[in-house]
């Protein structure tokens, strides 16, 4: 079982996040960073999967600035094998699609039965990249993934996924693209032992030019939309406290509020 | 380009979700400042009977997109019979809600056409001849600007319960065009071995108007029975915490945050929940929020628009009386 994960890092949850005063971009310094939190579901799978299938190969594959390093570091950790980074001035200002055919140029030449991406990155929320990577690379693709069982003969997998009040069971061949969902598994920790290792493991730096990608179709110059303002969402202006005696009179002022002043029941 | 604002929907079980006409009627808008057609696209097998649905929201003309293929969705049969659709009447803009199925479809048509798309958008404009979109980004924390670029078609995915619905008009009629998709068995890929359907009569928590939500402060799985009662009256959904979920009170279809659904409610009613920055960033567009916290520091304190400070078992119950007591009046 050879698999590729996409891993994207992102800011911690927690972070703050702020516009620089003309709200051309987000000031991201002094910031800490995570790998994506759906990307840790992957990268658990195709251990787990690796495991399960008794070899193979984990393989990152990560675009992002300098920076990225940290958490593809954290991912060898985890216990992937070895890592592409994709890092290059020509990638700065790629959107999701332009992101999908970065890449699909690396991933293009490489090995592999599955590729996880996680179900979305939680910076830019688009949860664009798995369906466009898979149709880049003219693979069939599932998303929101929760179960993954691989056929005895490795030629396909039996995945579950969640739809609207439930759940679907599919049968994909192999190779294919999977967008992992909360559900799946329990993501390890990285081990002490696992961080030394991962100092010494392949971590391969990768520029544009050597994936045979035109600087045209990715970057701001390939990319279909811009952010041309980033603002900060409008924030609720301090809470009415529902005043009253007993449990019961909030209750019945509370009820009371919403019908007549905020007019939502 | 240029040929029409195109809104996509997949029905699901003979049903068009309410999204695509919160869609059609703010696309109507754009579609009368550039002077350009607004066009409904359905897409499935037997889909025929709902293309009158369409035309009281605005649509001038309805692709009616079929095949006996296209009974299930499974992504590799829609896309291709939307992407020739697309590549066929070359429209300027494609719009579909943010929907499970229009998550896991739009990008990847985008894909196969070389178009420029934005995901989960909150609302639609024109800069100029140029559309707009307004997106959350970084879970709820920025909202971003983003303008599509002239030079490849523009695909928006709309998030559901955010643009509002125009009042139907029934005396409006539209063309209606029948598309036989071109879709063999050879490009459908996956196999649906089994649909296995939860809660058939839930609404689902993304476009759900109303939702109840509980978390910690529950206590454990039982104690979602009250809210299971105040949902009834309200005609809500539950939602939950992730500490919920995580303690195994809810399945993890009911999480609400970064890491769960992104909801967007006109009442959210959050009991027992703190209100951390991961749960508001899933629910913070929601129009009304109230908290039913019995700690007045609670965190949510601050992120709601009412809030009850007071033991949720104790307040719950009652308010479940006083709702049903106005909603009978
Ligand atoms: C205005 C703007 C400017 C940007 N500038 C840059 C820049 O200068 N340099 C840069 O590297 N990026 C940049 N990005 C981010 C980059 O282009 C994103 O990777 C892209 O937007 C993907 O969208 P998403 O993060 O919402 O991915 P989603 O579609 O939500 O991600 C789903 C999954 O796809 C995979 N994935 C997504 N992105 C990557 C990635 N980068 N590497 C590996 N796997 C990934 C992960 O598995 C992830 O879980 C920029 C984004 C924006 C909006
Ligand atoms: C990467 C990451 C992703 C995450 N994603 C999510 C996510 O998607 N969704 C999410 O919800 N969380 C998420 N979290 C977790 C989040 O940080 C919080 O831990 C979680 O939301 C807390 O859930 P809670 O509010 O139910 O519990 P708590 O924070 O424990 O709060 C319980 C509340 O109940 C109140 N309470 C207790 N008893 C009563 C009573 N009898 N009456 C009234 N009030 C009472 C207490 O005062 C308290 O405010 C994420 C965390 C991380 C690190």
């Amino acid at each position: 079982m050879n698999s590729i994960v996409c891993l994207k890092q992102v800011p911690d949850t927690e972070a703050q996040i702020l516009a620089t005063p003309d709200g051309s971009d987000v000031k991201l310094d002094g910031v800490k960073f995570i790998i994506s939190p759906y990307d840790e579901y992957g990268i658990e799978e195709a251990l787990l999967q690796k495991e399960k299938a008794g070899g193979g190969e984990v393989t990152l594959v990560s675009m992002g600035p300098a920076r990225a390093v940290e958490a593809i570091r954290t991912g060898l950790a985890m216990g992937a094998d070895k890592a592409v980074h994709l890092d290059d001035e020509a990638f700065n200002g790629s959107d999701a699609q332009a992101a999908a055919k970065a890449l699909a140029a690396q991933i293009k030449g490489m090995q592999y039965d599955i590729i996880y991406c996680g179900r979305q990155a939680i910076d830019d929320d688009q949860s664009q990249v798995g369906p466009a990577l898979a149709e880049l690379l003219g693979l069939p693709h599932t998303s929101l993934v929760t179960k993954v069982e691989v056929a005895a003969d490795k030629k396909s997998v039996k995945v579950n996924r969640q739809i609207v009040g439930g759940e679907e069971i599919l049968e994909i061949p192999l190779p294919c693209v999977l967008t992992c969902q909360k559900g799946l598994n329990e993501p390890r920790y990285a081990s002490l032992p696992g961080i030394m290792k991962a100092k010494k493991k392949p971590l391969q730096p990768v520029k544009a030019a050597e994936i045979g990608i035109d600087a045209g179709t990715v970057g701001a110059a390939g990319s279909g939309t811009r952010v041309v303002k980033f603002t900060a969402p409008p924030t609720r202006t301090s809470a009415k406290i529902i005043s009253g005696e007993s449990p019961e009179e909030k209750a019945a002022n509370l009820a009371k509020a919403l019908r007549e002043e905020a007019k939502a029941i | 380009m240029g040929k029409g604002i195109f809104v996509v929907t997949v029905p699901d079980q003979g049903t068009i979700r309410k999204v695509a006409f919160e869609i059609l009627s703010e696309a109507r808008k754009i579609a009368t400042a550039k002077s350009e057609p607004l066009c409904a696209v359905i897409i499935g097998k037997g889909v025929a009977a709902l293309a009158g649905k369409f035309a009281p929201y605005g649509a001038d003309k309805v692709y009616v997109v079929e095949n006996d293929l296209l009974e299930n969705y499974t992504a590799d049969g829609y896309a291709k019979a939307l992407a020739d659709l697309i590549t066929r009447e070359q429209p300027s803009i494609v719009l579909a809600g943010a929907t499970v199925v229009g998550k896991d479809l739009m990008p990847k048509v985008a894909a196969r056409i070389n178009a420029g798309m934005a995901a989960d958008c909150t609302a639609i404009g024109l800069d100029g001849d140029a559309f707009t979109v307004k997106r959350y980004m970084y879970s709820g924390k920025m909202i971003a600007d983003v303008k599509f670029q002239a030079d490849k078609v523009a695909i928006a995915t709309i998030r559901p319960n955010v643009l509002i619905a125009a009042a139907p008009d029934a005396s409006k009629s539209a063309e209606v065009v029948n598309v036989a998709a071109e879709v063999s068995a050879a490009d459908i890929r996956v196999k649906v071995l089994e649909v296995v359907k939860g809660d058939a009569g839930k609404v689902d928590l993304t476009e759900a108007e109303v939702i109840v939500s509980g978390g910690r402060g529950m206590k454990d799985a039982s104690g979602y029975g009250i809210l299971e009662d105040l949902a009834k009256v309200l005609g809500a959904t539950v939602g939950a915490s992730r500490a919920a979920v995580d303690a195994g009170w809810r399945p993890v279809s009911d999480q609400v945050g970064q890491t769960g659904k992104v909801v967007s409610a006109n009442l959210y009613i959050a009991c027992g929940i703190s209100g951390a920055i991961q749960h508001y960033a899933g629910m913070g567009t929601s129009k009304v929020i109230v908290a039913i916290n019995k700690d007045g520091e609670a965190p949510i304190l601050s992120k709601c628009d009412y809030a009850v400070i007071d033991d949720l078992f104790k307040v719950v119950p009652p308010l479940t009386e006083e709702i049903r007591k106005l909603k009978a009046d």
